[in-house]
Order: structure tokens, then sequence, then C-alpha cells
């Protein structure tokens, strides 16, 4: 099997999932080939790291490629697909991946299956996948070749280099895309600084309403520690945006990391499961959290908090 | 301006979820069902957009159990609705297919759905509603600012960054939550709502590139979990904390 990854980079950085792309793809090529793509306006840098693990690394290079867009990395794959006819493309599934993805599969023709977390291709193309913020899981299979993929992030990091050529694939944009990058915008910097936190306690949907929040900062200072949350508490209003902890706010690896009534869902656990130690309280005994906490209790957290801040008053004396 | 937004009605993943005896569905009982959390932030930027411009927006549901999710999107203010009265259950691209299809005959300068659907986590109807329609699109949008025939979109990336991109219209945008604070429906917005259209338009999908195998609830591998009553918890905790020299 012939498998396509598309690379990934910001801010001068090649994406790691790239690399596990490679890693999946070697796995299942049988005896065809890993090929890694990289598009862009001076990728030699990303061509060499990836041609490590890579058959063969595909360099789209022109100066409109600059900075991602979806129009023309769709019109520059489209073309590259059309000509080597891969039949498995895979792409991480991230912010820039999860847009151009179903994109490219729709112009293609091409079935996709988002958020993948395994592949067996013994008999045409399965995958599993979650379904419902990571409660339940769903084995597909994909009707036809090619197919499009996008894979998640830290599930496929084993792997073996292979060490692989590089071709410059001779293809231009054939059109001007229709939405221009203007700029980054960096995350704004509040006035706690979570990530150096050594003790977060970090509050999910579970604490129900912003008055509840009072709650867990009674707890925090007693612990001498911060409160984070999760993105609904963040999205509510209740915290402020640079309390967020996850793939889309911040990775933190505190002593203690004290989750209440937070689920636990792929986004959220991306951010704190290299923590020390982790306390999860959720009324949900099927919570994905306790997926990854070194400690769990089934339990109301209004229930538990007050006692905690009890408790931990009588030793303050 | 006139903006049509994709609103899904469904089930809460917070709800009671088990596998139906077929072992290839979600069993129905213990579902609950509302309009999907993106597209809540979704109706509500356009609602906004409207306010400030004038123009229309138009709500359209797939499913035959959709009507109280686009009730509920004209209470909050959409001018009208369009119901395409047809499960197309996993594949995204029946779902993007029948909603091209129904909106065919409307003229429009952007198309809104969410980031994803809660219950199956597929981020796709929008996209390739888009390429479908051949139009530019942005994903994940956190911020917008709409001006003549173009639009300013911040999109979210990781690790809290943003990036700012410039679309020309029409265009298709899937909404990030937290863009808003959508309002709360009222009690003068659902009396109104009630004089307000909802079309059907049956449409079937063509299309069929997924098939499901199985279907299943994922092993968890558990915490080490602390039995007792709140205090006995509590406890617990207070020792698993000493012991690591924590208070
Ligand atoms: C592109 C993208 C980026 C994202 N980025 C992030 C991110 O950076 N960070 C993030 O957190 N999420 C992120 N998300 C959202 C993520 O998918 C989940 O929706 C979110 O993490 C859920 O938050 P939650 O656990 O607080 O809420 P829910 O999933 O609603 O869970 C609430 C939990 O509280 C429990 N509970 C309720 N009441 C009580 C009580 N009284 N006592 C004890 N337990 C109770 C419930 O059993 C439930 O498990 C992102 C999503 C997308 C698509
Ligand atoms: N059945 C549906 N009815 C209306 N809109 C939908 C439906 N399914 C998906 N969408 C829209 O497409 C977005 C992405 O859904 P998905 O691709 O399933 O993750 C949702 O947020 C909705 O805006």
């Amino acid at each position: 099997m012939k498998v396509f990854c598309v690379a990934e980079y910001r801010f001068d950085e090649l994406n790691p999932l790239s690399v596990e792309l490679l890693n999946l793809a070697n796995q299942i090529k049988g005896d065809g080939t890993a090929e890694a793509v990289v598009i862009g306006k001076d990728v030699g840098k990303y061509a060499e790291e990836l041609a490590k693990y890579a058959d063969k690394v595909w360099k789209v290079e022109d100066d409109s490629l600059e900075n991602y867009t979806p129009d023309l990395y769709v019109d520059v794959l489209l073309q590259l697909a059309e000509r080597e006819k891969p039949d498995l493309i895979l792409i991480g599934n991230t912010a820039q991946g999860g847009e151009f993805a179903p994109y490219l599969a729709a112009k293609m023709n091409a079935p996709i299956a988002t958020d993948v977390v395994a592949v067996d291709v013994s008999d045409g193309i399965k995958v599993s996948r979650y379904l419902m913020q990571g409660k339940l899981m769903v084995d597909l299979k994909l009707k036809s070749t090619p197919a499009v993929l996008t894979i998640r992030q830290g599930v496929f990091k084993e792997g073996q280099e292979v060490g692989g050529e590089i071709v410059d694939a001779g293809i231009k944009p054939g059109k001007e895309s229709r939405r221009k990058f203007i700029t980054f915008v960096e995350p704004e910097v509040g006035e706690v600084d979570i990530t150096q936190a050594d003790i977060i306690v970090s509050v999910g949907r579970g604490i129900e309403d912003a008055s509840n929040i009072e709650l867990a900062e009674e707890l925090a200072e007693l612990l001498g520690g911060v409160v984070a949350g999760s993105r609904p508490v963040i999205d509510s209003g209740w915290l402020p945006k640079d309390r967020q902890v996850g793939i889309s706010g911040k990775v933190v690896k505190p002593k203690l990391y004290l989750a209440l009534g937070i689920s636990g869902a792929f986004q959220h656990i991306m951010g704190m499961k290299d923590s020390e130690l982790i306390i999860a309280i959720n009324k949900d005994p099927e919570a994905p959290i306790f997926g990854v906490a070194h400690y769990g209790a089934v339990a109301d957290l209004f229930d538990v908090v007050p006692e905690l801040i009890e408790k931990l008053k009588e030793i303050k004396g | 301006m006139k903006i049509i937004v994709l609103a899904k009605h469904a089930p809460d993943p917070e709800s009671e979820i088990s596998v139906a005896s077929d072992g290839k569905s979600i069993s129905q009982s213990g579902l609950v069902y509302d309009i999907n959390d993106w597209d809540r932030y979704a109706v509500e930027e356009a609602i906004r957009i409207k306010e400030e411009k004038g123009g229309e927006v138009v709500v359209v549901g797939v499913g035959t159990n959709c009507d109280d999710t686009l009730r509920k999107c004209l209470a909050m203010g959409a001018d009208r609705a369009i119901k395409i009265p047809v499960d197309t259950s996993f594949d995204a691209y029946q779902t993007a297919e029948v909603i091209k299809e129904a909106i065919k005959d409307e003229q429009f300068d952007m198309i809104f759905a969410g980031l994803m659907s809660q219950d199956l986590n597929n981020a796709q109807v929008g996209v390739l509603l888009a390429a479908m329609l051949d139009l530019p699109v942005a994903t994940a949008v956190a911020e917008l600012k709409v001006e003549d025939g173009k639009v300013i979109a911040r999109r979210e990336l990781e690790g809290g960054y943003l990036e700012e991109v410039e679309l020309s219209t029409p265009c298709v945008l899937t909404i990030q939550s937290g863009i808003n604070e959508p309002r709360y429906v009222s009690i003068m917005g659902i009396k109104r709502a009630k004089s307000k259209e909802m079309k059907e338009v049956s449409v079937s999908p063509s299309v069929s590139t997924l098939e499901i195998e199985k279907m299943y609830l994922p092993p968890v591998k558990k915490a080490e979990m602390i039995e007792g009553d709140p205090s006995q918890i509590a406890e617990k905790i207070i020792k698993i904390l000493k012991e690591r020299g924590l208070v």
C-alpha cells in the first residue's frame, strides 16, 4: 500500500505528529511505501527530518505556499495525488490538518475518517475512533480507496528509522487562494501562570455555576495552589482564558492536579496527563478522567470539597 | 447579509450511553437530545451579525426529530428554518449532500456550522459542504469581523494561539465554542417563533462511504478508587497528600 503522510510545522518546528503519521504508515504499508509530503516556501530542513522515517519525501515548494491556506494545500495535494496515486492519505488531526482534510477528501471523492486512533488494513481499510467525547468507540470500514484519515496525536509514537530520499515534486499551485493569511496572535498573559503552579485545583462543567468557583478558590488557597479549569468553564466566562488546561489552552505538569467535575475529554487530558499526581472526583463512574487519574472517587464534588476544606482548616489550625 | 446556519439536534454526551442490541448503534434509551453545543454559538454569532447589519438568518437541520432544536434557534432570533427529515447518522457526506441539495435555491453570504457535533465528533460536515459548493472555508473560528465582501476570522490553533485570516464571501465558517455568549431563549422569543416559517425539504442521500462494523464502550484503565462517604473520601485524599508532602 502506498501511504502519503502530510507533514505540518509551525514557528520553525516540525510537529511531532508528522513523524507519528510516518510511524503508522510504516506499520501498515506492507510491501508498499510510506511517503511524506511537505508543503511550503522553504521546507528543506523539515524534509531532512522527515526523510529519516519515510521511504520518500515529496517537497512541494512555492513562494505562495509560505503560509498554510486550505485552498492551496488542497490544490497541490490534488495534483500530487492524481499523479502518484496513493492508496491512503494520513493527515494530523490538528487545527490545520482537521481543516483541509475533509476538503481534500471531498475533492477526491474519497471516504474520510477523522480523529482516528487505530488502523487495520488486513481486509480493506478499517479504523477505530471515539464518539461522544470519549465515552463510546466505533470501528468503521471505509468503502473505497484512496481514503483520507486524520490521526490523533500521541497514539503512534513508536517507530523505526527508514532513511528515504527527498524529491522535488515539481508541483506549483494552479490558482490563487481565496483565503489570505494575515498574522498569528499570541495567547494573552494573565496574572497567574498555571504552568508554574505546583498544585492545581481544576474545575469542569460539574462546578455548575460561576458562584461555585469560590469553593475551588478556597480549597486552592488552603493547598497553596491555583484554580484552573476545563474549556466549558472558560467558555462560560467563569474563569479567564489563561486558566484553561488542554490542547487549546495550557499544558501543565503540577505535583498535584485535582480534577473536580471534569469528564476527561481527550482535548483536556492532553493538557494534564503528565501531572505527577492526579486525583479526580466525578459523579460518573464511567468518566474517562478515571483513565488518567492515579486516584479517583465517584462522588459529588459539592459533598467532598467542603469536607476537604474543613479538614484542611483543622490541620492548619 | 444572509447567513445559513446548520444546527444539529444531538444527544448530549453526558446522558446515559449504551450500545444498542445490534452492536452497531447507540441505544436511544437514556439519551437526552438538545441543540449541539457548538451550533448554539454559531446561531448566536449569526443573529448578532444580523442585528448589527440587517439581513436574514436561516437555520437548517437534518434529522427526523430535529424540530425542537430548530424551534429553539427560531426563538433565539433566527428568521426561518429548513428541516430535512432524513436520518443520515454517521456518514458526514450524506449530511453535507442533503444540506447542499436543500439550500440550492438560497442565495447566501455565509454558511455557519459548528466546529463539530457533540455526538459524532467528526468535524466534517461544514468543510465537506464548503468543498461541494467550492467555497473558501475557515474552521474553529473564535473571533469574527464581517466587512463588505470579506470577513476577517481568527481561527483557534493549539496552545492558545490564534491565526488571523481573511476570506472572500460567500464562504463557509465553522464556529468554535466560546466565540460569544449565547443568549437564553425568552418567553417572547418562543411566542414569536411560533409564527415563523419551518419548511420541510425532503431529500435523500445517494452516497455511502462508510460502514459501521462495531460500536462498544472503550476500555477505561481505572484509577485506584477511593471509597467511602464524603468525609472518608476527604480524609483519604488528605492522607495521600500528606504522604507526598503536599500538605
Ligand atoms: C478543537 C477543540 C479544542 C478543545 N480544547 C480544549 C481544551 O483546551 N481544554 C478542555 O478542557 N477542553 C477542550 N475542548 C473541549 C473538550 O472536548 C470537552 O468538551 C471538555 O473538556 C469537557 O469539559 P468538562 O469535562 O468540564 O465538561 P463535561 O464533559 O460536560 O463533563 C462534566 C463532568 O462533571 C461531572 N459532574 C457533574 N456534576 C458533578 C458533581 N456535582 N460532582 C462531581 N462531578 C460532577 C459529570 O459526571 C461529567 O463527567 C476542546 C474541544 C475541541 C473540539
Ligand atoms: N444532522 C445535522 N443537522 C444539521 N447540522 C448538522 C448535522 N450534522 C452536522 N451538522 C453541522 O455540522 C457540524 C459538524 O458536525 P460533524 O461533522 O458531525 O462533527 C455541526 O456542528 C453542525 O453545524
